[in-house]
């Protein structure tokens, strides 16, 4: 299955230097593969690092460690690689108000990259736009060339930033909560989009979100992360539907429900809050410790949690790194 | 008109008028026209400055030698001396209209001077960051402590110089550390925002970036100031004039206010003397601010507008 890969990403690690203190550890040890023409989710809260890992593999950061495959060949930070990587491998960012430059029409946005990758020459490029513009439903094309940004709305500016994405025709999109930042009534049309992209183009997808239903509604297989660390993948409606390591639990379990009474409402952000003043203790700390980062929040903390928990196959594909699961620790 | 009579005469203009690189500077070019009249301001601005510049230009070929001794001393305006005469009996009209171009020099020179330093400076420390940008912000910082005037004044009365060289040279190099500040904060909010990564994700080289990506944004803030610092340049080398300070032997409309002072003409009520020097000053500088109001709307692109193809009858 592997050699078909698209994308391979092995045991990617990202650390920041901090002003005072230890290195901050955004991504520990991330291996994760994408496939043509499947979408792979990766869920988490603010700050476990999903970004970071997009922005890694649009190499905008420099990893502290592992590789990245691209097509099954190794892939360097030397210039002439990043270039060929790029044309591969395309981003779309999650705000679309500040993805845009304000200066420039979207003319300019789509034909920069066109042009920089060869995809048109001088004389076709305005044409190629157009085709760019008509395949994310951006009509009338002509007209939406010349606009500047701020004359779109959010919607059509993250179509505007797919577009761009795709100029290069890439093999593999990485996009970074692409509707976080949009109207509710509209995100599932980007959404639509972009899976109809993805089927037409035979794209490998990175759908990065902390929306669980979308991610398992867009993509085959989900990855969960907490604090720089994979702690569960496995195919999305598994994951959904019967998660197995206590933070995906909790994850499900923190979804709104529109048919709560208000005592239940009340209870649920008590919750919340006490969550969120343990999440921030955490914060705070930031260092690189042993063990499992969630045995604090943990409800089935146990001795075991301050070593480092195995990856243990809950179900056929689907592992989740708890102690929980590993037989000979019961 | 019909409805499809309206729908089929839009299409010409959304098929043809696509241009993404470029294609058609001189469309573009008249449309930049065309916004720029709609600014009132702009355009009173302007034409006052384009006046100041012909006048710089032409004039000293039309009018006779300012400096000869014609006519009787401290002539009051008449129809042989427009703007009367000076103490030693100079016409003064043609002292002024000699001037401006003397004047217009100091400022445009000393201002494109300062704005190019601080444009380095402040953009590049901004973009490159590390410690070259501690350095270049260290630098300006120590330039910008140092009270600007007295040090013209000083530096100003140490070179000994024929020519109003020296006089820009300082008025730039002492004037920059501001707007340096000013572009390089700019640059530290831009450097980092989502459209310059997605250019970098596009594949752009790292000069295009700042030229094309980062530098229109903030060429509002650039074109401002250096209007500003045009009107800096000319308000500091009257004031060095005024004083004494600096090339005497050039006509500048400083000069002339200095040789009014010195010869008694505020004292004396010779007002044809001394006002229309210091009027000349006052309304370049309107001018110029005038201007720099008027582009602001049209650089700003917040400010600007789509507006759609007028449909030909």
């Amino acid at each position: 299955m592997s050699g078909d890969a698209a994308l391979d990403v092995r045991h990617l690690t990202v650390e920041f230097i901090q002003r005072s203190g230890p290195k901050l550890r955004a991504v520990d040890d991330v291996s994760l593969t994408l496939y043509p023409g499947a979408t792979l989710a990766l869920v988490g809260e603010s700050g476990s690092g999903k970004s970071t890992i997009v922005r890694a593999l649009g190499r905008l950061l420099k990893p502290s460690g592992g590789e990245v495959l691209l097509g099954g060949r190794p892939s360097t930070l030397h210039r002439s690689d990043v270039r060929e990587y790029r044309r591969h491998v395309q981003l779309v960012f999650q705000d679309p108000f500040a993805s845009l430059n304000p200066a420039h029409t979207v003319a300019h946005h789509l034909a920069r990259p066109l042009l920089l990758h060869a995809q048109a020459t001088r004389r076709d490029v305005a044409e190629r736009v157009e085709a760019l513009l008509r395949s994310v439903n951006l009509v009338p094309p002509g007209d939406i060339a010349r606009k500047y940004p701020h004359e779109l709305s959010g919607g059509q500016r993250q179509r505007v930033a797919i577009a761009r994405a795709l100029a290069p025709s890439p093999q593999v999109l990485l996009a970074d909560e692409p509707v976080s930042m949009l109207d509710v009534s509209i995100r599932l049309e980007i959404l639509n989009l972009l899976d109809e992209l993805k089927s037409e183009r035979d794209l490998a997808m990175l759908y990065v979100t902390h929306d669980l239903a979308t991610a398992r509604h867009f993509s085959s297989e989900i990855m969960v992360m907490y604090r720089g660390e994979i702690v569960e993948r496995g195919p999305s409606d598994e994951v959904i539907l019967s998660p197995s390591h206590p933070y995906t639990q909790l994850l499900a379990s923190a979804a709104p429900m529109p048919g709560a009474t208000r005592s239940a409402l009340a209870a649920a952000r008590r919750t919340r809050q006490g969550a969120r003043a343990v999440r921030d203790a955490e914060r705070r700390e930031a260092t690189v410790e042993t063990g499992c980062k969630f045995r604090r929040r943990c409800p089935h903390a146990m001795p075991q949690c301050a070593s480092r928990p195995p990856d243990v196959e809950t179900a056929p594909g689907h592992s989740a790194r708890c102690w929980l699961f590993d037989q000979g620790a019961r | 008109m019909t409805a499809v009579g309206a729908s089929t005469l839009l299409e010409p203009g959304s098929a043809g008028a696509l241009r993404p690189t470029g294609g058609g500077v001189g469309h573009r070019a008249i449309v930049a026209t065309r916004r720029l009249l709609r600014s009132s301001r702009m355009v009173i601005g302007l034409v006052l400055l384009v006046f100041f510049v012909l006048v710089a230009i032409v004039g000293p070929h039309l009018v006779g030698n300012p400096n000869a001794f014609v006519g009787p001393s401290m002539a009051g305006p008449s129809a042989r001396f427009w703007l009367g005469t000076t103490m030693p009996g100079q016409n003064i009209f043609y002292q002024l209209v000699d001037s401006t171009s003397g004047t217009l020099e100091v400022g445009f020179l000393a201002g494109a001077l300062a704005t190019l330093v601080s444009v380095v400076i402040g953009i590049g420390g901004g973009f490159v960051g590390g410690y070259v940008d501690e350095l270049l912000a260290l630098f300006s910082n120590v330039i910008l402590i140092i009270p600007g005037l007295p040090l013209i004044i000083v530096v100003a009365s140490y070179v000994k110089s024929s020519s109003l060289l020296p006089t820009i040279l300082i008025i730039a190099f002492t004037s920059w550390a501001g707007y340096a500040r000013v572009l390089r904060g700019q640059t530290l909010s831009i450097r980092n925002r989502d459209y310059v990564l997605a250019a970098r994700v596009a594949g752009e080289k790292t000069w295009r970036i700042i030229f094309v990506e980062i530098l229109p944004s903030e060429l509002a803030v650039i074109v401002s100031n250096f209007i500003f610092m045009v009107i800096f340049a000319i308000l500091t080398q009257s004031t060095l004039a005024f004083l004494g300070i600096g090339d005497l032997s050039t006509l500048t409309w400083g000069n002339m206010l200095n040789v009014a002072n010195n010869d008694e003409a505020l004292t004396s009520g010779a007002w044809w003397w001394f006002v229309p020097p210091g009027l000349c000053i006052a309304l370049v500088g309107t001018a110029l601010a005038l201007v720099n109001f008027g582009l602001d709307e049209i650089l700003n692109p917040r400010l600007r507008v789509y507006k759609a193809p007028k449909v030909r009858r």
